[in-house]
């Protein structure tokens, strides 16, 4: 069976906000392991042949 | 949420999909206390001995901050039942229909795999342990097993809120020592008193939820002794880090002098009428209760960061 699935304006709203949430929460976890790795390596890590 | 179609008409509850907002997903890690959390830690953090490189510090009270959250969601995803029979609790977000307790569930797992596993890599793993151990036994130990089976369930279930000073100077000691384990207990002891002058007088609310909170089963008057004695240990074992040593003669005399009115609104509670319907008593200490730790541990970090700055000695 085919259905049409329309969300309303409100699971619209929070399922943006929700998608928001949960990307800057990614982000967030990507720069928190990249700053931790440059302070455990030292900034030495940079400095290497490419 | 509806479907278009010739023969199908269903709302978006019956199909499930969400309606939560981030909020209502922040509102399960019970912010309140996990703001008590972050400083108890914190204290631990900055007490220990040794040095911690400021960012992985942060990184620490982070996790455990998110760990303590985790479980906070995982206790409302089993406990939803109970928490809509409640006053006090029949507004958080699953009884209040704004997240599904599935939501939920998922919600304080991958929190908890997260904040494991990031305090483990980023700071230490006994730290770590320490973590995963916490929110084993808040949301297995205390909400599926003990809250609903004796009245000894916060007496025990206690240690899981006490656990993050520990967890804090495990972080930078890598390790678990004595001075930690009287900032455990100072939490530990204060517990059962503070939230049987709650149950006191919410004691119909835990009635009508089933829970078996102290005063339900073993009565009022049996409470209000139960909570005078754990006051006078309570009080004694606050005053313990100025006789071991790890903290000052200004967090002594602090600590004594709370300690005495911890004492005295206790005192002040086991004096009530059993049929006092309004008990003010017990009203008044629970909320001294709360001014009494962070008293506490405020003075420790005080004491903590002037002795370090050798403001004194």
């Amino acid at each position: 069976m085919n259905e049409l699935y329309e969300l309303t304006p409100k699971q619209k709203k929070s399922r943006r906000r929700r998608s928001i949430a949960i990307a800057v929460v990614l982000v967030s976890l990507v720069v928190l392991f990249y700053v931790a790795t440059i302070i455990k390596f030292g900034p030495a890590i940079l400095a290497r042949p490419l | 949420m509806a479907i278009t179609g010739e023969h199908e008409s269903l709302t978006g509850s019956q199909i499930g999909l969400s309606e939560a907002d981030p909020r209502d997903y922040f509102e399960l890690l019970k912010p309140r206390v996990m703001s008590l959390v972050v400083f108890t830690a914190f204290v631990g953090l900055i007490m220990a001995p040794g040095t911690i490189h400021p960012f992985f510090g942060a990184v620490a009270i982070l996790c455990i901050a998110v760990g303590a959250g985790a479980s906070g969601a995982l206790n409302m995803w089993y406990d939803a039942d109970i928490d809509a029979i409640m006053s006090r609790t029949a507004r958080r977000p699953i009884p209040d229909g704004r997240v599904t307790r599935s939501e939920a569930l998922i919600f304080g797992l991958v929190l908890s795999a997260f904040s494991v596993m990031t305090l483990g890599l980023l700071v230490n793993w006994v730290a770590s342990a320490l973590l995963a151990f916490t929110i084993f036994f808040y949301a297995v130990v205390y909400t599926m097993w003990l809250k609903r089976s004796t009245p000894q369930n916060i007496v025990i279930g206690g240690a899981a809120g006490a656990f993050p000073p520990m967890i804090g100077w495990a972080s930078v000691t890598g390790s678990i020592s004595w001075d930690s384990v009287v900032l455990f207990l100072i939490i530990f002891l204060w517990t059962p008193p503070h939230f049987w002058a709650l149950a006191l007088f919410k004691q119909t609310d835990y009635g009508n939820a089933g829970v078996p909170m102290m005063p339900n089963v073993a009565g009022v008057r049996s409470t209000q002794k139960q909570i005078l004695a754990y006051a006078l240990v309570t009080a004694f074992v606050g005053v313990l880090p100025y006789f071991m040593g790890f903290a000052g003669l200004a967090y002594g005399l602090l600590a004594a002098g709370l300690g005495i009115g911890f004492v005295w609104y206790a005192f002040q509670v086991y004096r009530m009428d059993a049929d006092d319907k309004v008990m003010k008593p017990a009203k008044a200490m629970f909320g001294y209760s709360l001014i009494y730790l962070f008293g506490l541990f405020a003075m420790l970090l005080i004491d903590s960061a002037l002795t370090r700055f050798g403001v004194w000695a």
